[in-house]
């Protein structure tokens, strides 16, 4: 092959949709192919790396099939190529394969030490358009290009033949010997490139029928019409036929909504199976555009259907906490997926925020506001607060604490049912549901630490508009006053530094303080951690923390709760973030329900738990104020708790607190009046 | 003078690796990857190769400590392990590797736990010579650590 060492950065193009200026690329051909390597094994995957580098492409190695599936739906025509091996840990390479050719329509190569026949027919079948067996040799790599071109020129015969080309500027050209790609491309890829860049917005639709293949591009407003169908029709009553009639969405075929029904069955299937798996979980359903479905959609639409399912969150609610959710996920769009895993844990959380929300909807009884309170993105705190709505968990939520990680996973633990709800919340932007009734466990106990704090929490603060499904109020409850073990449960919440989706402290503001005022209370988690704590002495049942806030059981849990409440809004992560640095035994500590802070104020981290999460330290001011007494559940979200501050104030607090009374900086805590 | 006698050294090891069976035609691909922006890729390889392969045995063993044995999950392990072992051109250690899979298919755990034994020691020996190879390599210098003998 002529590789042009010289241009072949040139040519190589490898800013996704290289090939579109066919006259630079030909001769530089198969120089800077794209190709995405997937291998578990780090040895052979440096080596094909190694291998393909010295062959002029450009290469892309992950060793999960997760990774490669989210790298691939980041970046549509980002690669040109995808090379994987068929034996991997987490997902079969044959799966892998699939999903790749419905989403994308790449060219895959499978390899592997096995050459047996079988597997090699299986290859074929699956759809792969070459089989390589290893040990690979560089010889055998040097020609996939070939695989590339004859695709295109395969997509592009049939662009033409279909006679519309489309409307892009897919230079029809048909030249045939397409060089590589930039001809090819034009047809369908570009064209569909094309589409999808420009608008989001399942342009694409109108196309099906011209193109061969004409990808739908799942936006969200899509997605979210698509989950509200099937959520009305019920997951298992839902046929494509039905949901595309209910859809009503012209130029989308049965067969887009079929291919895409089967994902989201996938997505659901992984969420409630996968309770360890939180990241994975939406990971794949987060990517970018496919994202709203991902996020958006599968934290809500899943969510929802979980709970839902639960009966907890009828199916109307679920509809419009989805489209609330879809909604404000647009919004905060900022979430990235990655965050999702994490958030997973902590969409446990999150759906208690939204379960605040959703309380509206729901009458779970209890104030659900819980999860109004907390921020999308309250990552552990969150988490805690989840816990705490996620009561109706039971045996869950608290023991979120009995990790006393400090990671995450303390939250994960204590919720089962969180983990529905955190995936939701991963999505960022979802509210948090109320994990209730997802029965899911979500966070086993050893949940990760990363999983929860990190994404988990941000999701919560996102939730924007998910109405949490209001858990059936008693996830507020969450009896905290079981002290779970949380030691120190590392608020993971407000660990997470992977939080990025959460806002910083405050990010969310309206959402939160509204939810707050909503809820009262929210901060479920806070309760846990509440329990955690020793302080047992506030009530904190989750009770307080969500439902009521009573108050502030204990000046302690404030910390805790604090931070979670705090953190819930927003600030909740940030918080906890730094509130758990401080103290990772706080942690457990800051759980305590803002609403315990109401009451007992003088928890405010007394037992120098404090959760610091930062929440509570950060608005000092708004502690103050609060005093927690008055149960106001609210005040724990301040949104925009500065952890510092909040950290600092309770921890001074702490200093003095000996008992529960304490001085709590926490004043401004007391649930109460969290100012939202 | 001292230079050229290491490098002869060197090279006689590098034969003797390969006429011995111990190394393939696989290492030679790597070889040949090695070149001036990668000075040292093929011990690199080795490298990771030995850290990633020790935890694979590790995770056999204990497999086979259970019983009753999971002969499948024994061959899925072997098969990853077998993999990354003919990517480097371990040839001892690979067919070591075949014949445990076939115990395993064939359900002899008696068999299987004789061949593990041998396979570990052909992968501890091979390390050993590696070790040295690589070793006498970097003394000879940069020009001649790996001498292709096509």
């Amino acid at each position: 092959m002529n590789l042009n060492n010289g241009r072949g950065s040139m040519s190589t193009a490898s800013s996704s949709g290289a090939w579109k200026s066919g006259d630079v690329v030909p001769d530089q051909f198969p120089a800077g192919l794209r190709v995405l390597v997937v291998d578990d094994d780090p040895t052979c995957l440096m080596i094909l790396e190694k291998m393909l580098r010295t062959c002029l492409y450009e290469v892309t190695k992950c060793n999960r099939a997760e990774i490669a599936l989210s790298l691939l739906r980041e970046n549509k025509n980002g690669y040109d190529v995808v090379i994987s091996d068929v034996h991997m840990p987490d997902m079969d390479g044959f799966k892998l394969l699939e999903q790749i050719g419905l989403e994308m329509d790449l060219p895959v190569i499978m390899m592997s030490a096995d050459d047996g026949k079988s597997v090699v027919m299986k290859g074929v079948t699956h759809g792969a358009c070459d089989y390589l067996i290893k040990p690979v040799r560089i010889e055998a790599l040097k020609n996939i290009w070939q695989h590339v071109v004859r695709k295109k020129k395969n997509e592009w015969k049939d662009v033409e033949q279909s006679g519309s080309v489309d409307e892009g500027d897919r230079q029809q050209k048909p030249c045939e010997e397409p060089d590589y790609s930039s001809s090819a491309n034009e047809g369908t890829w570009k064209n569909s490139k094309k589409r999808k860049d420009e608008d989001d917005d399942a342009e694409d639709r109108d196309d099906t029928s011209t193109l061969k293949k004409p990808r739908v591009v799942w936006s969200v407003e899509l997605h979210q019409q698509f989950v509200g169908a099937v959520n009305q029709l019920g997951i298992d009553k839902a046929v494509p036929k039905k949901i595309l009639e209910l859809m009503n969405v012209p130029g989308l075929t049965r067969e887009n909504v079929a291919s895409h029904l089967q994902k989201y069955r996938l997505y659901l299937r992984r969420l409630s199976g996968v309770s360890q798996h939180q990241s994975n979980l939406n990971n794949s359903f987060i990517s970018s555009q496919d994202a709203s479905f991902g996020a958006m959609s599968s934290l809500n639409g899943i969510d929802l259907q979980t709970l839902a399912a639960t009966g907890q969150l009828p199916a109307q609610s679920l509809a419009t906490l989805q489209a609330a959710g879809l909604g404000r996920s647009t919004a905060k769009s900022g979430i990235p997926m990655p965050l999702v895993d994490q958030r997973n844990l902590f969409s446990f959380e999150n759906p208690k925020l939204r379960f605040a929300e959703g309380q509206q909807h729901h009458s779970s009884g209890k104030p659900m506001n819980l999860l109004h309170g907390i921020p999308t993105t309250m990552e552990a705190k969150q988490l805690a607060n989840l816990h705490q709505s996620a009561q109706s968990l039971g045996p869950v939520n608290m023991q979120v604490n009995a990790h006393g990680v400090q990671n995450n996973s303390l939250y994960m633990i204590g919720q089962p049912q969180s983990r529905g709800q955190i995936l939701n919340e991963s999505s960022g932007t979802h509210v948090p549901r109320l994990p209730s009734s997802i029965g899911q466990p979500m966070v086993s106990n050893g949940i990760p630490s990363g999983v929860i704090g990190r994404n988990g929490i941000s999701d919560v603060g996102r939730g924007t508009g998910y109405n949490p499904v209001p858990q059936n109020s008693s996830m507020l409850n969450f009896p905290l006053n079981n002290t779970p073990e949380l030691p120190g449960n590392s608020y993971t919440l407000g660990s997470t530094q992977g939080m990025s989706s959460l806002t910083p402290k405050g990010s969310f503001p309206d959402e939160v303080n509204s939810e707050i005022k909503r809820s009262g209370g929210f901060v479920p988690s806070y309760d846990i951690f509440n329990e955690l704590h020793q302080h047992k002495s506030n009530d904190w049942n989750l009770q307080n923390v969500g439902l009521t806030f009573d108050a502030s059981h204990h000046a302690n849990s404030i910390h805790g709760s604090l931070d979670s409440s705090g953190l819930v809004h927003q600030g909740f992560s940030s918080n906890q973030r730094s509130a758990q640095s401080r103290n990772p035994s706080n942690v457990g500590k800051a759980m305590f329900p803002m609403g315990a802070a109401s009451t007992d104020h003088g928890h405010a981290q007394n037992s120098g738990q404090h959760l610091s999460n930062g929440l509570i330290v950060d608005n000092p001011v708004r502690i103050k104020s609060e005093r927690h007494s008055d149960a106001s559940q609210n005040n724990f979200f301040h949104d925009q708790y500065g952890q510092e501050d909040l950290m600092s104030a309770l921890l001074k607090q702490q200093g003095g607190v000996g008992p529960s009374e304490n001085e709590f900086d926490f004043d401004g805590y007391s649930l109460d009046n969290i100012p939202v | 003078m001292e230079r050229n006698n290491i490098r002869r050294q060197v090279a006689l090891m590098r034969q003797s690796l390969f006429t011995q069976g111990y190394l393939d035609e696989q290492f030679v691909q790597l070889e040949e990857l090695q070149d001036d922006t990668n000075p040292n890729f093929v011990e690199e390889i080795a490298t990771l190769y030995y850290r990633d392969s020790c935890r694979s045995l590790q995770t056999i063993e204990k497999s086979l400590e259970k019983t009753p044995h999971d002969f499948n999950k024994l061959d899925n392990h072997m098969h990853q392990f077998k993999g990354s072992s003919s990517s480097i051109g371990a040839k001892k250690v690979k067919a070591e590797c075949q014949q445990f899979r076939e115990y395993c298919r064939a359900g002899n755990g008696e068999g299987c736990m004789r061949t593990f034994q041998l396979l570990k020691k052909e992968h501890a020996t091979l390390k050993k010579k590696l070790e040295a190879y690589f070793q006498m390599a970097r003394q000879a210098g940069p020009i001649e650590t790996a001498s292709r003998p096509k």
